[in-house]
């Protein structure tokens, strides 16, 4: 049996924005900088996938460029708009719980004389909003908080943060990768400057990606050689990929309520078991402020990474933030943001839901996951 | 990062041998890796200088515990001596391998092992 709970790591493609793909897999190669009539055709089909995206989310389809992915996005707008607007500052703010593609942009950075200070959060996961008020100084050029996170699935309230880095005249970025579709996502109405998205966390191809760029605010392009995206991307438009992109955003939103009442209700129902039938259980960070994909779960006394490869070996996919399953051997910044202890560190495992999974799928893993809890605590040295 | 463990260090994970601990052991020793967190208990049982009996209780990941499993299986029966001079290399070896990152938990495994017997040799010093 395989179940996939990693959703939040990527999603399969959907089998009809595949379609939607082929043909620029296949017949339709023509790049859409080439004026010959192979090229323009392409060419219309990339500026309706932008005016698309545009309309989705709201903003002037000129501030949009695709990239390959959030990773690029995120670099580009963090180092970019810090480069090119010196004249404002030097400084700028990014929240402790981040994706590393901000946090290390914003600190490779540093080495280059530019100062950054990191927002914290509350237990609750959220932005501790009078101490980002405290951080944010007239020099201060750019702020930049995820909407979603992705180990805890927490909400943030992206327009009254925009409106207080506004007030105290900054730009503010929000990486909205993990809030596609589960929160309605209006870049004008929210007050963002920057935001940056992923295909494949929404059933779309991986490879592609998309950066929102305040037209008004100037930018450092990352990748350059090319006049593609005005200069501000280099590089040969990825077509098949971008239509891919395109095309998964609208059926995420065209989908987005019966998607949304069907994973809030396996998760909660995913919950409510591992909690009646499975003791010494906890929910790190704030249910009400989460979106409904996301479950992360501390399982007292047992390692994380051992929890994962036992239910791994049952067929069952889901991640952790354990030491042992990190490269570099260190904990989540996240769970230890939000407050978590050292001995309670090693012992999370994030579920993370989507519209593929089954009732029948949940019970087969809070079976097994019963039965893999039960084996880890019968050999544990950790007392209750 | 490459988390393909073998067949071998995938059974001891599945099935270790050793887990619990002994009833009035002759030493414990309980030992942390301050880089991961992952912890250790040992127990030990001494016969004629002889290791008659180990066993171990893991907080750890799948490689902490396959690698206490097939260390203890291998160092029962032997000298307190040769025990203490158990490589973890030779753990890594009989598992056919560990990925780069996990070589650490055999040598924490090793530095237990060498612990408890120490604990031991402390013990019977004092009597």
């Amino acid at each position: 049996m395989k179940i996939y709970l990693d959703n939040a790591a990527t999603t399969p493609l959907d089998a009809r924005v595949l379609a939607k793909m082929k043909p620029y897999l296949s017949k339709e190669y023509g790049n859409a900088s080439s004026i010959h009539y192979m090229g323009q055709k392409n060419n219309l089909v990339l500026e309706a996938a932008r005016e698309k995206v545009a309309e989705i989310l709201g903003a002037d389809s000129r501030g949009f460029i695709f990239t390959s992915g959030a990773s690029e996005a995120n670099n580009l707008i963090i180092k970019g708009v810090m480069l090119a607007n010196q004249d404002k500052g030097k400084h700028l703010i990014v929240s402790a719980i981040e994706h590393p593609c901000v946090l290390q942009s914003a600190r490779q950075l540093i080495k280059h004389g530019f100062e950054l200070d990191i927002a914290p959060v509350t237990p609750d996961g959220l932005i501790d909003m009078p101490a980002l008020e405290k951080l944010i100084r007239p020099d201060t050029v750019l702020v930049s908080v995820m909407a979603v996170n992705n180990e805890i699935g927490v909400i943030q309230d992206l327009k009254t943060i925009a409106k207080l880095v506004h007030d105290k005249g900054a730009y503010f970025h929000s990486d909205i990768v993990q809030a596609i579709p589960y929160l309605d996502i209006n870049i004008t109405d929210l007050g963002l400057d920057f935001a940056s998205v992923s295909a494949h966390k929404f059933y779309g191809p991986k490879g592609v990606g998309l950066a929102y760029l305040n037209p008004k605010i100037k930018i450092e392009p990352l990748i350059i050689g090319g006049e593609q995206e005005n200069g501000t991307r280099a590089g040969t438009y990825n077509i098949p990929s971008i239509v891919g992109l395109a095309e998964a955003l609208e059926l995420a939103y065209q989908e987005k309520t019966s998607h949304i009442n069907k994973i809030k209700e396996l998760r909660d129902y995913m919950l409510e078991k591992i909690k009646a039938e499975i003791p010494e259980v906890r929910l790190n960070g704030s249910l009400e402020n989460r979106t409904p994909n996301n479950l992360n779960i501390l399982f007292s006394r047992i390692e994380g990474e051992a929890i994962l490869m036992d239910l791994s070996m049952k067929g069952i996919c889901v991640s952790t933030g354990s030491a042992c399953s990190a490269h570099n051997l260190k904990t989540s910044y996240v769970l230890e943001a939000i407050g978590l202890t050292l001995d309670n560190l090693n012992s999370n495992i994030r579920f993370t839901l989507g519209k593929f999974n089954t009732k029948k799928e949940i019970d087969y893993t809070v079976e097994a996951l019963k039965k893999t809890v039960k084996r880890l605590r019968k050999f544990t040295p950790i007392k209750k | 990062m490459s988390l393909n463990y073998t067949k071998k260090t995938v059974q001891h994970f599945l099935h270790p041998k050793n887990v619990g601990e002994i009833k009035n052991p002759d030493a414990t020793a309980d030992i942390g890796n301050m880089v991961c967190g992952d912890q250790l208990s040992f127990s030990l049982k001494v016969k004629d200088g002889r290791v008659e009996d180990i066993k171990f209780l893991s907080f750890g990941c799948a490689s902490n515990i396959a690698t206490a499993s097939i260390m203890t299986e291998r160092v029962k029966g032997m000298t307190l001596e040769e025990a203490k001079n158990y490589k973890w290399q030779e753990t890594v070896e009989e598992l056919g391998g560990l990925p780069k990152q996990k070589i650490h938990c055999s040598i924490l495994a090793s530095e237990g092992l060498k612990k408890v017997i120490e604990a031991y040799e402390q013990k019977q010093l004092k009597k």
